[in-house]
């Protein structure tokens, strides 16, 4: 990985912004939440991690309140709250981007990123700041982006990603969760988001973070909360995870002991992040 | 990071792989680029507007004089006020079938008010209004609660409203407004005078240009790129030019109806409203992806809602301003081919069935395309079957020139 990554513990845990518990929700036949617990501090990223199916989305969905939980309380900064629309959790603070990236295709790229929280001058759009503030966010992010004046339709999957990015990062939200969000990225792309995340963190951001790839995982989380088949199958501390354990809690391996030693030996010696998780 | 900004000359021309436009050269190959994209934007309609008028100036001369425009632009204005509403249903991807059957009953109202019972005729128009935006309420509710399809329930309220149109005027059949009352007079008599008509061009011309030049102070202060000052003094003496010498030709004849700017106005504003309030922006981009524009914490059912309320008060307008011009309001109002003509205007116009792309002018562009053709197969003496198939066509046209753009933009990533 090009990011370097140091300094773990030199941050204090702040206070706790955002837990879930008891969280369940059902798709018609399919129990997609099971009594899902969830903590994020600010300051903290948090890695959620699963395989395909395994209730990722739903929960950030939930959170972000695309969808109402079947059961569970939701806490935002210490008192309950009920999230009862996309509207209510912009209104918390809570800023999302969403796996499928929920972009407006005939809408250009400032329209999309200041959707819901135009910029006003009088009854109208203030067009002129929100353009400025645009290409401010698409350059910290290094958005390879041509002009932000065109139809999103028109953008790659990749840039296409990067204003989703951009777009959670528009008023000032307390967390900040982001679904897949280095899927379709290059490789500097990819790191600037990474760096985004760790200064997110500095700025005292609760950050939720769900990637497929360990290594990002491990190179910018705090802790790592695994999901199977819908429950909490296990949480990590970063420092103390390593891949292998990981990659048996994902795959629900980690409670069978033979299992375990059989994935560890398979697994190649150097695997990133393997040495320095390790104590 | 934000001195950097300020220290480059546009933060938006840093790209290397975006295309500059400098000279006209360059804008005449962007346009070019686009249109094979799939941006067609108003274009055909406005290429088919000057072919149909050069054909219709062709086969009859008078086609085009002075009188003739004049009453085309009387005629085509009531259908146009229909016709916008139409088009603000179409940029959610919805339908509205029933504007005509709205539009005659609330006429019929105002008639049956005015006339029959002799009300003040301001109220009488109002409670037309008021009846039309009450309609597009109870559509919003089914829509947005009940979650009916905007095709049913205009479909039924194509069919309840005609009923309700014989059921308010009894059994009288036909409501003549008296001629000399205020909205006969307002939509056949009332005209601009010369100065008047150019003081209203110096005011449009004036308002176009100072607020592309206010954009351009606006722009530079930021460090983006302004638009260009030459084009935009191009374009605002084109416009000075155009609406001038229309002025001078239409006052020739009786000059701008006071009609034909009320609904002149309305595109004007509704265009505003469109494309610089959070209302209209809401609109396009729940015509776009309903489903991110809910994500994005906008109020999905109110957008839905508001449109549905002016589509039908549109209608409503309308329809009290066909009743003024034509005098009269009888069983046969708003029924035979006032949903077909407002609906076609503004797919003519080119706004997309799809969606999300459109214009507020696509209204008063398509209302002219089908008032020309009215006219002049009139003036050659066509029956009416003729003009109804040539609609037809006219609308199919549109339409594929739609569907054909749709597949363009999406291989050309226009979307
Ligand atoms: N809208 C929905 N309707 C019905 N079932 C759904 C819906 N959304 C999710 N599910 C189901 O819930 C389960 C969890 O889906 P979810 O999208 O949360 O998985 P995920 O962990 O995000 O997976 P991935 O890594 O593939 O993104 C799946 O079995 C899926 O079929
Ligand atoms: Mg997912």
């Amino acid at each position: 990985m090009s990011v370097t990554y140091n300094e773990v513990a030199v941050r204090d845990t702040g206070e706790v912004v955002l837990s879930l518990t008891g969280i369940n929700k059902r798709f018609g036949a399919v129990q997609a939440l099971t009594d899902v617990d969830l903590t994020v501090r600010a300051g903290e990223v948090v890695a959620l991690v699963g395989d395909n199916g395994a209730g990722k989305s739903t929960l950030v969905k939930t959170i972000a309140g695309v969808y109402q939980p079947d059961a569970g309380v939701i806490e935002f900064a210490g008192s309950p709250v009920t999230v009862a629309g996309p509207a209510g959790a912009q209104h918390l603070g809570i800023a999302t981007v969403f796996q499928d990236l929920a972009l407006c295709d005939n809408l250009d790229v400032v329209a999309n990123l200041f959707l819901g929280k135009e910029h006003s001058l009088g009854p109208l759009m203030n067009e002129v700041t929100m353009e400025r503030e645009a290409w401010r966010l698409l350059r910290s992010l290094s958005a390879k982006i041509p002009s932000v004046r065109i139809p999103v339709a028109g953008l790659s999957g990749g840039q296409r990603q990067t204003v989703a990015i951009a777009r959670s990062l528009v008023g000032n939200p307390k967390v900040v969760m982001l679904d897949e969000p280095t899927a379709a990225l290059g490789v500097a792309q990819t790191a600037e988001v990474l760096n985004l995340v760790e200064r997110l963190r500095e700025q005292g951001l609760a950050v939720i973070l769900i990637s497929h790839n360990m290594a990002d995982v491990q190179a910018v989380s705090d802790r790592i909360v695994v999901l199977r088949l819908g429950r909490n199958a296990a949480e990590f501390t970063t420092e103390e995870a390593t891949t292998d354990q990981l990659v048996a809690a994902i795959t629900g391996a980690s409670d069978n002991v033979v299992a375990q030693r059989a994935a560890r030996r398979a697994g190649p010696a150097g695997h990133p992040g393997h040495s320095e998780g390790e104590q | 990071m934000t001195d950097q900004l300020t220290n480059q000359p546009a933060v938006d021309a840093a790209d290397e792989r975006l295309v500059r436009v400098v000279s006209p050269g360059d804008y005449l190959r962007q346009l070019a680029g686009r249109l094979r994209g799939g941006d067609l934007g108003m274009l055909p309609v406005i290429f088919g507007l000057v072919a149909i008028c050069a054909f219709f100036y062709s086969q009859e001369p008078t086609f085009l004089s002075s009188r003739s425009l004049v009453t085309m632009t009387l005629y085509a204005a009531p259908l146009g006020v229909i016709a916008l509403g139409i088009v603000l249903v179409l940029l959610l991807g919805e339908i509205d079938l029933s504007v005509g059957t709205v539009s005659g009953f609330t006429s019929a109202t105002t008639a049956v008010m005015f006339v029959s019972h002799g009300q003040p005729l301001a109220l009488s128009v109002l409670a037309a209004i008021a009846l039309g935006a009450l309609i597009g309420a109870g559509y919003a509710v089914l829509f947005v609660w009940v979650g009916v399809p905007s095709f049913v329930f205009t479909l039924a309220g194509l069919l309840a409203f005609e009923g309700a149109l014989y059921w308010v005027l009894g059994d009288q059949g036909t409501i003549n407004l008296p001629r000399d009352s205020g909205l006969p007079e307002f939509t056949r008599q009332k005209f601009l005078s010369d100065g008047q008509g150019y003081a209203l061009v110096a005011v449009v011309v004036a308002v176009y240009v100072g607020s592309r030049l206010w954009t351009i102070r606006q722009k530079r202060a930021a460090g983006l790129t302004p638009p260009n000052l030459l084009g935009v003094i191009v374009k605002g003496a084109a416009l000075a030019i155009g609406l001038g010498w229309l002025t001078y030709y239409l006052g020739i004849d009786r000059g701008w109806g006071y009609l034909p700017v009320l609904f002149a106005g309305l595109v004007v504003l509704m265009d505003l409203l469109l494309r610089r309030t959070r209302w209209g922006r809401y609109v396009y981009a729940v015509g776009g992806n309903e489903e991110a524009a809910r994500r994005a914490g906008i109020r999905v059912g109110l957008v839905y809602g508001s449109v549905f309320v002016l589509c039908s008060t549109f209608a409503a307008l309308g329809g009290v301003l066909v009743a003024g011009q034509l005098t009269t309001v009888s069983q046969s109002s708003g029924t035979t081919d006032t949903n077909l003509t407002a609906i076609a205007a503004a797919v003519i116009g080119g706004t997309s069935l799809f969606g999300g792309r459109g214009s507020a002018y696509s209204a008063l562009l398509g209302i002219l395309v089908l008032q020309a053709i009215r006219t002049g197969l009139n003036l050659m003496n066509v029956d009416s079957d003729v003009r109804l198939i040539v609609t037809g066509a006219v609308l199919l046209l549109a339409v594929a020139i739609d569907s054909v753009a749709r597949r363009a933009r999406s291989s050309s990533g226009r979307g």
